[in-house]
């Protein structure tokens, strides 16, 4: 099946000539995101510049039957950008305009292209704050971070990209524009059907305005990264952190091999025979910070700490955390193709969690890496395998299907933060249960009747 | 599609290196510029994948345009934290094209067998050609450049260098002795584009060479680094250029080769990859050395303090210095050495100029938009001198600055280290 001629005509129409590509160099290019070994070739690609373009977009795909896959900046790690059969991909990346910054009420108006670190970076020119920051912060789209509801280093005291959306301007599947949510901090008003927006991984909508919550700029902020011989001394340090009530924003552990990898490419120093370390950040009033980053600093060593290294200015301190966001990309060094996941514990959980993981790595002969968000329990077990392999491919899928259903076992969840889409949906129903899976159908149904938008993901 | 597929005899796991991660988006000034993924590096790598894996025609157009439209300017590859060797596969990439013919036309064949294939392929012929043309006042070296591309011949001209009255070997000796007994034995390259327009540079680099005892040998027989033919799909008359060199420098008696135009040092600390067959190569990729790392390396004298008032001085980094070379430091070090020189330093120091080897010529449009940022920020430090490490830039940042009318020097770093020693500054 393909385009229909009215549609070609049509889409030509509503985005300009220029915005609509079907090249076959095109189609490659638009044909994957971050996800390993998924691709598939769309049948056009179209850049959109306004909310009603992409109204008339939607309209047209139900009248012609063909499907739209949303896409940011195709860093999302689930397939949630992967094509399907017939379809167009529709790239937000020309609407990415900051359309307020409001110092009185502590919101910023945005477009769904706009990258998350300019967010951030106009927020700091008045002052303020955005705190959620994923790995992918200097190239992902605010309109990817909110269908995905991405985490990042900060979720343990800052959330998530939820708890940071106080609006939303959608377009329907229908294309019908729907506005949700106020600047006030709280509003009742019926359902909150924002909350439905967040993390629908672009099934139920297109994102057209995102209105977000900013907070004071903290006044100090330490980085110290720790050093340790063994795992689970890194383990109980976060464990024993967080039982003497110090919430830190930032408590991101890496093992043996990621710590390889990351100082391969970064060159900062870092303790290449060490078997974990544990990268942590306080922020807030200089005295609290003070005092908090002192007892922290003797928890790690109260936990046989080798080593704790304190970053002396913010340049060090955003060489660490560069790096640690580096992780994930820098482990692909080792191998040709690195699957990683983001299975999420309760934190209590962490060490039975961890032992796991290795022990399932070895009993499938699996090389791996792990590091992640210790704080928050999202782990990152990165296997390192080559796509070209099939037998070893599929030892991989079965060390996977296991270590979900361990995270399930324990309380935990398939996915902290990259979203079911292509990748994760065959466990999604063990997840949820039957009566969860059929309330997200028939939502989506309610939405999308036609099931133009993004269809095949989260579920079939 | 003529001849074997290029791309498909590059060693699969350098394609397969990149996991489409999108970490180096946003420091790529095309993609920055057009927000499509094909003009991005992870695209364009994608792209020579689908050419290898033969699901797509390697003398497809807009393949061939995306791989000329990248600046080759390395910024994705210091980003990369996978660590994907990108200069390797554009070279490829634009072998690929060049044999598909996808490129092609007649004008553009006649220019690139002049100007790659004959003109820079030996010295003598570029010095022969560039005296030939100094001797036509108003031409100046633009002429030679000119026949590459005759589009936008006017503005064309202006941007080219001027050519020196004398060129390297009428300035520097075949071998220079320190006056003191030498610490070390170097060779130097004297480069092509460096040589004719920029010589005065080859002999200031002798110059601080010596100052710091460095006894300099600069080989006749030395050929161009091969760098213009292999970033522009000539890999084969790259490799017997590279050949040349390895002939001419006597590896087992020179303590570095140093080079100081940062395109040719890149080029030439990867003769490994273009000669992996050649014994020689390990040796040489070791002893090639840029002369700020070379001479940060040995330690300098310290110039003598200096009686004239302050000089703000700026530094851009060119990219086959922070990226290619992942030097980044050194040069700023050495101009801080300098008596008299306050440093500023430049926003946005290593985003490219648009100078880019012959990109400025090829894709003038994206080329002017980087010059007009570049200098922008430049005219915001309120520097009286820019110092840069390579000749393309020196004349691109020249050419821009004019242009905008702003009054400022541009410089190689060494030059201001030599005119220190010298009593100059
Ligand atoms: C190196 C690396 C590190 C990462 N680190 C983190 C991390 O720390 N935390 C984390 O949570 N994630 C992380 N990710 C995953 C990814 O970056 C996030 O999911 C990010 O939010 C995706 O943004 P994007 O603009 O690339 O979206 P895309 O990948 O383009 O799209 C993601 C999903 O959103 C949908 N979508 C995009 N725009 C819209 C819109 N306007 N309206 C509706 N739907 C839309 C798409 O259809 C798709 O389903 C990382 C990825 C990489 C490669
Ligand atoms: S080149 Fe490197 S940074 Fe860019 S997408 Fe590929 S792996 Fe990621
Ligand atoms: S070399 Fe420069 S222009 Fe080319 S893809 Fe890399 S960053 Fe972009």
């Amino acid at each position: 099946m393909s385009l229909s001629a009215t549609a070609w005509r049509r889409l030509v129409e509503i985005v300009g000539p220029a915005n609509v590509q079907h090249s076959p160099e095109e189609r490659i290019a638009y044909s994957y995101d971050a996800t390993p070994m998924l691709a598939r070739l769309p049948e056009a690609i179209i850049f959109v510049e306004s909310s009603p373009q992409i109204s008339d977009v939607l309209k047209l795909a139900n009248a012609e039957s063909f499907k739209v896959v949303p896409r940011g900046s195709g860093t999302n790690l689930s397939g949630g950008t992967i094509p399907m059969e017939n379809c167009v991909v529709l790239v937000t990346v020309k609407m990415d305009k900051i359309l307020e910054i409001d110092p009185r009420n502590l919101t910023a108006l945005v477009e769904p292209g706009v990258l998350t670190a300019r967010i951030d970076e106009a927020a700091g020119a008045h002052g303020l704050f955005y705190p959620p920051d994923p790995g992918s912060i200097k190239i992902s789209t605010i309109g990817g971070n909110v269908a995905e509801n991405s985490g990042g280093l900060r979720g343990l005291k800052y959330g998530v990209t939820r708890d940071y959306v106080l609006g939303l301007e959608v377009i329907l599947p229908t294309g019908e524009l729907l506005r949700c949510g106020t600047k006030c901090v709280k509003d009742v008003a019926g359902y909150s059907l924002k909350d439905l927006f967040i993390g629908s991984e672009g099934t139920l909508g297109v994102v057209t305005q995102i209105l977000l919550k900013l907070l004071p700029r903290p006044a100090a902020r330490r980085t110290m990264l720790a050093t340790f011989e063994a795992m689970t001394d890194a383990a109980e340090t976060v464990s024993d952190i967080i039982a003497h009530k110090i919430i830190p924003c930032t408590l991101e552990f890496l093992d043996r091999t990621t710590i390889r990898c990351v100082e391969d490419y970064a060159k900062i120093g870092l303790p290449l025979d060490a078997e974990a370390i544990l990268l942590m950040e306080t922020d807030g009033h200089p005295v609290v910070v003070e005092e908090e980053s002192a007892r922290m600093i003797e928890l790690a060593h109260a936990h046989h700490a080798r080593d704790v290294r304190i970053a002396k200015d913010a340049a060090e301190a955003e060489g660490l955390a560069s790096a640690r966001r580096a992780a994930f990309s820098a482990l692909a060094r080792m191998s040709p193709t690195t699957i990683l996941e983001d299975a999420t514990v309760p934190r209590s959980e962490l060490g039975a969690m961890i032992a796991f993981i290795q022990q399932t790595a070895e009993k499938y002969q699996l090389r791996i890496g792990i590091f992640g968000h210790f704080g928050d329990g999202n782990l990152h077990p990165t296997f390192l395998c080559d796509e070209r392999n099939p037998e070893e491919i599929k030892r991989v899928h079965t060390a996977f299907g296991e270590i979900f259903q361990k995270a399930i076992a324990l309380g935990g969840t398939i996915t902290g933060e990259h979203g079911v889409g292509l990748a994760k949906k065959g466990f999604l129903e063990d997840f949820a249960g039957k009566a969860g899976l059929d309330v997200m159908r028939s939502l989506k149904h309610t939405f999308d009747p036609g099931n133009v938008l993004n269809p095949g993901k989260i579920f079939d | 599609m003529s001849g074997p597929n290029l791309l498909q005899q590059l060693d699969y796991s350098v394609l397969q290196q990149c996991i489409h991660c999108g970490m180096c988006l946003p420091t790529c000034p095309t993609y920055e510029a057009t927000k499509h993924e094909t003009s991005s590096p992870r695209g364009r790598i994608a792209l020579m994948r689908a050419v290898a894996d033969g699901r797509l025609a390697p003398n497809s157009p807009q393949f061939a345009d995306e791989m000329y439209f990248c600046l080759g300017c390395l910024a994705c590859e210091t980003v990369c934290p996978a660590g994907v060797n990108y200069a390797e596969m554009i070279e490829y990439a634009r072998a690929e094209v060049e044999s598909g013919g996808a490129k092609a036309g007649a004008q553009r064949g006649l220019i690139r067998a002049f100007a790659l294939r004959w003109l820079f392929a030996k010295p003598h012929r570029l010095r022969w050609i560039a005296r030939f043309l100094r001797v036509d006042e108003a031409a100046g070296f633009s002429r030679a450049f000119v026949l590459l591309l005759p589009r936008r011949l006017r503005d064309l001209r202006a941007q080219q260098p001027k050519i020196c009255d004398k060129f390297s070997f009428d300035l520097i000796r075949e071998t220079e002795s320190p006056r003191t007994p030498h610490r070390y034995r170097v060779g130097l390259l004297v480069g092509c584009v460096q040589d004719v327009a920029y010589s005065d540079v080859n002999r200031d680099t002798v110059d601080v060479l010596l100052a710091n005892g460095c006894e300099v040998f600069t080989p006749r027989g030395q050929s161009c680094c091969g760098s213009l033919m292999g970033h522009n799909g000539e890999l084969e008359l790259a490799r017997k250029l590279a050949r040349q060199n390895l002939d001419a420098f006597p590896l087992g008696r020179l303590d570095a080769i140093i080079v100081n135009s940062a395109g040719c040092g890149s080029f030439m600390k990867r003769y490994r990859h273009l000669l992996p067959d050649d014994p020689r190569v390990k040796l040489w990729d070791e002893k090639v050395h840029d002369i700020h790392e070379w001479l940060v390396r040995i330690g300098i004298q310290a110039p003598r303090e200096s009686a004239q008032p302050t000089t703000r001085v700026t530094y851009h980094e060119a990219c086959h210095l922070v990226h290619g070379q992942k030097i980044s430091q050194q040069p700023r070090e050495l101009l801080r050495a300098i008596p008299g020189v306050e440093l500023v330093e430049l926003p946005e120091a290593t985003w490219c100029c648009g100078s880019a080897g012959i990109y400025n010529i090829t894709q003038p449009e994206m080329s002017q938009a980087l010059l007009e940022r570049k200098v922008k920020h430049i005219a915001a430090t309120d520097a009286l001198i820019v110092a840069t490490g390579n000749p393309g830039c020196i004349g691109q940042i020249r050419y821009g600055a004019q242009k905008s009318g702003l009054d400022i020097k541009v410089v190689h770093p060494i030059t201001l280290l030599a005119r220190a020693y010298r009593g100059e500054l």
